[in-house]
């Protein structure tokens, strides 16, 4: 999908395919409420007039916007006191459906812009939700930095492997042998492992899920939200318009099917061992829960000694 | 949060660079975020010292863009906040400066000019962003930058476009260079209870659903809400309407940049400031700033021993520009002589504004020292003669 396309008729359809899998509670419960009253359980949570939302047919990010809903809610934190934080990109235009302060920066920056915004106010809750491209290639330096500083945060990457929003080009994690519009023969660069980058940065909480594992990435969100400090959750999702329809992946479903088939849950692995190629098996899981002082912390005793006092 | 003992009142013998820090300071700034560049680096210095002991952050980002897009993080957040750098970082900024703009973000840049282009002249002087700071950002929008010429005001300036950027709500830009940033003069704190201080309009009305972050007032510019009032506002860089939507047509883009516009022209009479010395039946005026406004004061007053009548238009405000006192200047006098570090950049509003009604002439150096007074003299001389 092009910046700027039109808005359509195309959604409520991302969801579905998790919807259907997943019968968790939530979901139960989601669609009694929506029986009863005909509104949408998330509805006070979406901003009025903007859906639908300009993702394309069988896209994955429905499911993580419905997912990070749930989590924050889960996480139990003050929705006032939440902020939402995006760049540039498809994921990027999360931040300008969610009903609570948001925020749709410049490419690449919306770690910077989290970060002034955590440390002038350390009573937010600072949720950073974007893609791959927009977190790993242009705002690179900019992960490794605020992960090195454990600012308390939530890092929600969107992994497609590719620049949906630009028409599919290479990415720094698309899968060796990748066709994209900018590799017509087959991407030949190493991808990035997103959670070893992050975990070896610092990161205290560092997992993946696909938008398959709905229930696990609402779990995640809530207890990644909770984690003081630098979380980071990779989600695997589809594009079935850009990247899995020249590399053949078939549609939002068959991609929904093959995660299903080809995901290994492996919670405690070494991120290293977690690489992606091109449809082989992708490992999920938490693969890092620790504390660390924050970078809140740290600077409030900094200053307690700038003024003279102990510590 | 700020106390007035956190403004150091009195009498100082600071250089600019720590005189424009302190000026932040009384402003109420709390938060700095910068990345060190010569020949700036002393204002950050002073801020890391200074801003833990008065509850206020400071955070050596990694980089420019990054530094940039914090303080307008910390904008949001309800702190005053503010950058320093120089030519390179500057030239990193733009594109942030630029969300600053669009999302009507509060901030202050101090940008302590040096020789570029490139690397350049780290530790010389220069002016040559002047239409940087004009034109930099892409797309058209309008701006506001003060022009220091002494430590003075680069306390004084520094203050007010504090005070600039929560009344018009944009990034606010103070371009000093290397000298007036490395010179050392007496600077005068006034005690806190006599500085004016202005806090950007709040909101008069609680959260409710209804609420448009990005509808004017009169003055076309919002009241600002800060992030976890509950106002659930949304923010972005793509063009939008009042409540804060994207909306990606041709309508939306003339309503929103038109007063994005419109805000600083339609105030600039309250923006914009110099300082004449003896304009009032002058032949030529000198019209300078920053460093080059001192290095003229040698070359008028030689001009004027030898029977010129010279004055000077020392230009406070850069942007936006004083058109209406240029062009009023331009019926009256024989011509502008326009000295500036650079090969010529803010000689060319002047003489638009001259509009042919008499002479303009540049007096340019490309940086690195200031010009010989002599240069300037004999400039006057020409456009006198």
């Amino acid at each position: 999908m092009t910046e700027g396309h039109d808005e359509h008729d195309l959604q409520h359809h991302n969801g579905s395919s998790s919807v259907h899998r997943d019968r968790s509670g939530t979901v139960a419960l989601h669609e009694r409420h929506h029986r009863e009253t005909g509104e949408h359980p998330l509805d006070h949570l979406l901003r009025p007039g903007r859906i639908p939302h300009i993702w394309c047919t069988g896209c994955g990010l429905g499911v993580v916007l419905t997912a990070y809903l749930n989590g924050i809610q889960k996480a139990g934190v003050d929705l006032d006191k939440v902020a939402i934080v995006s760049g540039i990109g498809c994921t990027g235009r999360i931040a300008g459906y969610i009903n609570l302060d948001s925020f749709h920066t410049t490419h690449g920056r919306a770690l910077p812009f989290a970060t002034g915004l955590k440390l002038a106010n350390p009573e937010l809750k600072v949720s950073v939700i974007s893609g791959d491209g927009d977190l790993f290639a242009i705002g690179g330096n900019h992960l490794i930095h605020a992960a090195r500083r454990n600012v308390d945060m939530l890092v929600l990457c969107v992994n497609n492997f590719n620049y949906g929003m630009t028409g599919g080009q290479v990415a720094p994690t698309t899968p060796v042998t990748a066709r994209t519009q900018t590799s017509p023969y087959g991407c030949w660069e190493h991808p990035f492992n997103l959670p070893y980058v992050a975990a070896a940065s610092g990161a205290v909480y560092v997992a993946r899920w696909t938008v398959l594992h709905a229930r696990r990435l609402v779990e995640s969100v809530a207890e990644a939200v909770r984690h003081p400090g630098f979380s980071f959750i990779e989600v695997i999702s589809q594009c079935p318009t850009n990247f899995d329809r020249p590399n053949k992946g078939g549609e939002g479903i068959d991609l929904m099917h093959f995660y299903e088939k080809k995901t290994v849950v492996k919670n405690g692995i070494d991120p290293k061992e977690a690489d992606i190629g091109l449809y082989t098996p992708i490992v999920c899981g938490k693969f890092v829960d620790q504390s660390k002082p924050t970078y809140d912390s740290c600077y409030t005793n900094m200053c307690t000694m700038a003024r003279g006092g102990k510590k | 949060m700020s106390r007035a003992s956190d403004v150091l009142s009195g009498e100082h013998f600071i250089n600019g660079n720590t005189a424009s820090a302190e000026g932040a300071i009384a402003a109420g700034c709390r938060f700095f975020a910068g990345y060190p560049i010569t020949p700036s680096t002393e204002v950050a210095e002073r801020m890391s010292r200074r801003l833990p002991q008065i509850g206020g952050t400071f955070i050596q980002m990694e980089d420019e863009l990054a530094s940039m897009c914090a303080i307008l993080g910390a904008s949001w957040g309800g702190v005053k906040s503010m950058t320093a750098t120089s030519g390179p970082g500057f030239s990193l900024m733009m594109e942030n400066f630029g969300l600053g703009v669009m999302t009507e973000t509060p901030s202050v840049i101090v940008n302590v000019m040096r020789g570029g282009p490139s690397t350049g002249l780290p530790t010389l002087a220069a002016q040559a962003d002047v239409m940087q700071a004009r034109w930099g950002t892409h797309g058209s929008c309008d701006v506001i930058a003060l022009a220091p010429s002494s430590p003075q005001e680069m306390f004084d300036f520094t203050l007010r476009a504090f005070n600039l950027s929560e009344r018009y709500r944009l990034p606010v830009m103070v371009l000093s260079d290397e000298i007036v940033g490395h010179m050392t003069e007496k600077v005068v704190i006034p005690p806190a209870e006599g500085i004016e201080l202005f806090d950007r309009r709040k909101p008069s009305e609680p959260p409710s659903e209804g609420y448009l972050p990005f509808e004017p007032g009169p003055d076309l510019v919002p009241p600002m809400a800060n992030a976890g009032e509950g106002y659930h506002m949304h923010v972005t860089g793509l063009t939008h309407d009042e409540r804060g939507y994207p909306i990606i047509t041709a309508a939306a883009q003339t309503k929103l940049v038109r007063r994005l516009c419109e805000k600083i022209r339609q105030n600039s009479r309250d923006i914009i400031a110099c300082t004449e010395m003896e304009t009032d039946g002058a032949e030529v005026v000198v019209v300078s700033y920053g460093i080059s406004a001192r290095t003229s004061w040698k070359a008028i007053r030689a001009a004027q021993r030898g029977g010129v009548k010279v004055g000077q238009l020392k230009l406070d405000t850069l942007w936006p520009f004083p058109e209406e006192r240029v062009r009023a200047l331009a019926g009256k006098v024989r011509g502008f002589v326009v000295p500036e570090l650079n090969m010529g950049q803010m000689v060319y509003e002047v003489e638009r504004c001259a509009a042919g009604q008499c002479r303009t002439r540049l007096v340019p150096h490309p940086g690195g020292e200031t010009h010989d007074p002599a240069d300037i003299l004999a400039a006057i001389r020409e456009v006198a003669a």
